[in-house]
């Protein structure tokens, strides 16, 4: 790319002007919901730093400066990068898929050494970034033909595939939905996306006959956890019985009785918010979703300020991805939908994760720092 | 760059709409949260209570069984166990190796120890072994500091300090049956014991007790987290017995000479039971440790019953002990006077049957006081004859035969006192005019228990309709209780009753009665008594033509039973004694000759003692065992060959 030579008007953004554009409002709301996460990792060790707590503070602590480094940097240097990490998530995902074919069984993981890495965490913040540099390049009049539709949607379902296999079936959902948030935020026309649900809708018989009958039982089973009353049913039975009983003001902190007690499964990552609410009633589980909203709409603010098409798309991308997330895990614990595995942003333990959520708001301080960097399609940026 | 415009209008547009759609799962979320936090949370408040509370009961201890001066009968003493947390033991297998060479571990108990680990939560205890002895339990306290997750468990078990000597007063007390449950959880307890039998079924509501509550947390796998709340139970009721445990004792080695034999002892003016006596008997104990199945077999299978109470639960024609009653009947009735002179000549004949007397050649010519005296069976064919059956059934009736008395245990039987009506009810067939005289006798059907003929003679002796009974309200106050129960008068002639018991006192005080030879002598002491010896098998006119056969050549379950019931002081009756020796005893003889010197021994004794007026003496009584106990192993009664 040696063509990248911005087409400056007036001047480029010095250092200065980048740290003193940080949206220290975001920073903060991201460090209050982690700070909730940290006193919840401490009750879930019955008043423990250790195993968890300790840990967490500690990645959270060494995330923080890449993070803002995240946003620090050129906002065309993620737009020119977009593919190439996107490029690299896809490898991992095949690296991984590979490795669960050749016999160790259902694997995530990838081991660095230093941080065991789930690729299928990279990717939700990989394939925004590619879709967004995709849409940000294609022409309005081109979001209407299937033609222009074809790769983007390859890049949706590849990975989605993938992950499906490893099984996922959670995070392959959430990629399958932001892939279409980005789809329509991009402005692909409606009757696209009918058609789309339509072609699923055709095709899900096909597939249910290619399923092995323990696959069909493994689905059927995830749709009605009833049928598995000792299993997923008695986790979601606990996790009501928590919520429940905690009502409006919550059992106290460190004196919820079903996850002190281990009634509560996987209290420190997928059921945190269940233990929140018993310890700290309907107002704690309310004051959490409000920072979470608040986030979203902060980042929803930034995003549409931004004066390029691949910074809005990037920002709404990625808080419509964490979205997705905190829904997802909230529902799932209080009983709305199936039980996926999928943690609570910035509060459930886990590496992969964080570092994840981390990266996706650094982008989005990106795009506000960069909001005035205007990006032709190919990839020139100027300030307007 | 109105393109740019245009779809940057449009995604501001889509993102409005996202974000609305966004708003309304958020608001599913909130939603959702007030129907479980708000509105279904009494719901859930109870079933995470339910998860976390476990509610432990503590059971109370049992309720002592004490005797009229307070000596405990029943008892509860510490039980030690021995127990393994697998989960502190680390290498189950070794720790229990070193388990080994300090107390026996059988391969069995080893294996079991090792399967439950296995099955269960490795921070549950596991018994090795119960019942562990002080000398056993010592060497493991010695060595607990090197036994990693090995532990002491105490318990309570059921401990009976005279053994077998009141075991079918006491009874005793064993796990609880599926049949047993009521509902009361702590019935369920797995430790928890309930009374089978004796005072310990008949008194068990009051004994056991109401369990103590403690409230646990536990956690998800059911580990003890902290106790809530305890609230301890309330123990058991003590029973207090009329039993002298002294005289119980006494009566006890007294019947050891016979294979199997049943003695009551009665306050006769009060109705307490002083002793109550079945040989052989069995170790309670047994029943609380759990006992084997062959001891079991060998218990249930003893052709001398030492599982029942013969005493109360025992039928046997009462023979000549009977003859008091018909004699009242008569006198009653006015078919005899006491001046009525009836002649023996050794037989009765009527109709076509021949009715003889136990004297071959007869008594001669008798008044009813000499009859007494002597038992003359064919004064009594006669007598019968006279008054009819069913009169002298009634009057057995008033001295309690035929009917349950209502002892406060079970097992008690309502023996037999036919009439015309009762055979007719049951047979179909008429009542003989033969049957009335060999009921005279105490013979044929007629049935009762040695309960029925002690208190026979308490209520000779007392002219009242004397209820024996085992429970007392209270522990004897010194000197005696000051108030008797005021059982109601039986409406016999005093005239009758005093003839009946003066010939009683000539059966064993006077030259020629039939127990002279088992007379007490001092005065004072001077007991009266009737002997009867009751046949089990019908003696054939061949038997009698050739002569009767000695009784030890008899089988032991054919020959006849020894019976003797007897009242002291003969002046003034306080006491009474019925014994029943099955089948004569060792040497076979009849009531007067092995029944009566026991009832001699134990009114002596009883009188020497006097528990119905004496405080109780430290020196005779101890708190501990009684001197000279006899080990209650089961040795001791094992069966003889009979």
């Amino acid at each position: 790319m040696a063509s990248f030579t911005p087409n400056i008007s007036r001047r480029e953004l010095t250092l200065v002007d980048k740290v003193r554009a940080i949206q220290w409002g975001l920073v903060l709301l991201i460090a209050m919901i982690s700070g909730i996460g940290f006193a919840m990792l401490y009750s879930a060790a019955n008043g423990d730093v250790q195993p968890w707590a300790s840990r967490q503070m500690t990645r959270f602590a060494i995330a923080l400066v890449p993070m803002i480094a995240v946003g620090l940097i050129d906002v065309r240097f993620w737009f020119r990068s977009a593919y190439w990490i996107y490029g690299a998530s896809l490898l991992l995902i095949i690296a991984v898929a590979l490795r669960g074919i050749t016999g160790l069984g259902a694997q995530r993981w990838i081991d660095l050494g230093v941080i065991q890495l789930q690729p299928s965490e990279i990717m939700k913040i990989a394939l925004v970034l590619a879709l967004a540099r995709y849409f940000h390049s294609l022409a309005a009049e081109n979001t209407g033909r299937l033609s222009h539709l074809i790769v983007p949607a390859l890049m949706v379902v590849v990975p989605a595939a993938l992950v499906l296999k490893q099984p996922d079936l959670g995070t392959a959902m959430m990629l399958l939905a932001s892939g279409a948030v980005l789809f329509y935020l991009g402005g692909v026309r409606l009757w696209v996306f009918a058609a789309g649900t339509l072609a699923a809708a055709a095709a899900a018989p096909l597939a249910w006959s290619l399923l092995r009958d323990y696959q069909k039982t493994r689905l059927v089973t995830f749709l009605d956890p009833e049928r598995d009353p000792l299993g997923a049913g008695y986790h979601i039975l606990q996790s009501k019985i928590a919520l429940g009983s905690g009502g409006v003001f919550g059992k106290g902190f460190l004196l919820g009785t079903q996850s002190h007690l281990s009634f509560l499964p996987e209290k420190q990552t997928d059921f945190i918010f269940t233990m929140i609410a018993e310890e700290f009633g309907l107002i704690g589980g309310l004051v959490l979703l409000t920072l979470y909203v608040l986030v979203i709409f902060y980042a929803f603010a930034i995003a549409l300020r931004s004066r390029n098409q691949f910074g809005r798309l990037l920002g709404l991308g990625i808080a419509v991805n964490f979205f997705l997330y905190g829904f997802i895990n909230t529902a799932m614990v209080m009983g709305l939908i199936p039980v996926v595995g999928v943690p609570l942003p910035l509060i459930s333990y886990g590496g992969s994760a964080m570092v994840t959520v981390m990266f996706g708001f650094g982008l989005v301080m990106n795009v506000g720092i960069h909001r005035d960097v205007r990006i032709s399609r190919q990839g020139e940026s100027r300030l307007g | 760059m109105p393109r740019e415009t245009q779809r940057e209008k449009l995604l501001t547009r889509r993102a409005a709409l996202l974000a609305g759609g966004q708003a309304v799962l958020g608001a599913t979320l909130a939603a959702r949260m007030y129907q479980l936090q708000i509105l279904q949370k009494d719901r859930y408040t109870v079933l995470a209570d339910e998860n976390r509370i476990n509610l432990r009961l503590i059971a109370p201890p049992r309720g002592r069984i004490v005797d009229r001066f307070g000596v405990a009968l029943a008892d509860n003493r510490h039980n030690y166990r021995v127990v393994v947390v697998p989960e502190q033991a680390g290498n189950l297998e070794a720790t229990l190796t070193a388990l080994g060479t300090l107390i026996e571990i059988g391969d069995a108990e080893r294996r079991r120890v090792l399967r439950d680990a296995r099955r269960k939560h490795s921070f549950v205890p596991l018994v090795v072994r119960a019942n562990l002895s002080w000398d056993e339990m010592a060497r493991i306290e010695v060595a607990i500091p090197e036994l990693a997750g090995i532990a002491i468990e105490q318990g309570m078990i059921r401990y009976y300090p005279y053994g077998a000597t009141a075991a079918h007063v006491l009874g005793y007390v064993a796990a609880v049956s599926e049949k047993e449950l009521t509902g009361d959880p702590l019935l369920e307890l797995p430790d928890f014991r309930i009374g089978k039998s004796g005072i310990e079924k008949s008194r068990d509501a009051r004994l056991r007790g109401v369990a103590g509550t403690s409230e646990i947390e536990v956690n998800a796998y059911g580990r003890v987290v902290r106790e809530i709340a305890t609230q301890p139970g309330q123990p058991g009721q003590d029973s207090v017995l009329g039993l002298d445990i002294a005289m119980q004792d006494f009566v006890t080695r007294r019947c050891a000479s016979e294979p199997s034999i049943s003695c009551v002892l009665l306050d006769a003016a009060s109705g307490d039971v002083l002793a109550l006596v079945s040989s052989p008997a069995f170790d309670p104990m047994l029943f609380s440790t759990g006992l084997t199945p062959a001891l079991w077999q060998e218990l249930s299978t003893d052709l001398r019953n030492p599982l029942t109470d013969k005493a109360i639960g025992g039928l046997y024609p009462p023979g000549s002990t009977f003859k008091p009653m018909v004699a009242l009947a008569a006198l009653a009735a006015g078919t005899i006077t006491p001046d009525s002179a009836i002649t023996c000549p050794g037989y009765l004949e009527l109709g076509d049957a021949t009715f003889h007397c136990w004297l071959k050649g007869g008594h001669g010519t008798l008044h009813l006081r000499d009859a007494i005296k002597k038992s003359c069976d064919v004064f009594f064919y006669e007598t019968s004859r006279r008054t009819g059956i069913d009169r002298i059934a009634a009057m057995a009736r008033r001295f309690g035969f035929g009917a349950p008395l209502g002892l406060d245990i079970p097992g008690e039987r309502g023996g037999l006192i036919p009439t015309r009506d009762w055979k007719l009810a049951t047979t179909g067939t008429s009542w003989q005019p033969g049957e009335t005289l060999i009921s005279g006798i105490g013979q044929g059907s007629v049935l009762a228990t040695p309960l029925q003929v002690a208190t026979m003679a308490a209520r000779l002796a007392s002219g009242r309709a004397i209820v024996p009974h085992l429970l007392r309200e209270e522990q004897l106050p010194p000197g005696g209780d000051q108030r008797l129960p005021g059982f109601p008068s039986l409406g016999i002639d005093p005239r009758h009753l005093a003839l009946v018991l003066d010939g009683m006192g000539a059966v064993v005080n006077e030259r020629g009665g039939t127990a002279y030879a088992a007379r007490i002598p001092d005065p004072a002491l001077a007991m009266g008594g009737k002997s009867g010896t009751s046949q089990v098998r019908r003696i054939t006119q061949a038997e009698r033509d050739h002569g009767l056969r000695k009784a030890t050549e008899i089988p032991w379950k054919e020959r006849d039973h020894a019976l003797f019931v007897a009242f002291a002081p003969v002046a003034a009756p306080r006491y009474v004694c019925a014994v029943v020796v099955e089948h004569g005893g060792e040497t076979g003889g009849g009531g007067s000759a092995v029944a009566a010197p026991i009832c001699r021994d134990v009114l002596s004794e009883v009188q020497r003692r006097d528990p119905a007026r004496r405080i109780p003496q430290p020196d005779s009584v101890s708190q501990g065992a009684p001197p000279e106990a006899p080990a209650p192993s089961l040795a001791a009664i094992a069966p003889r060959r009979l």
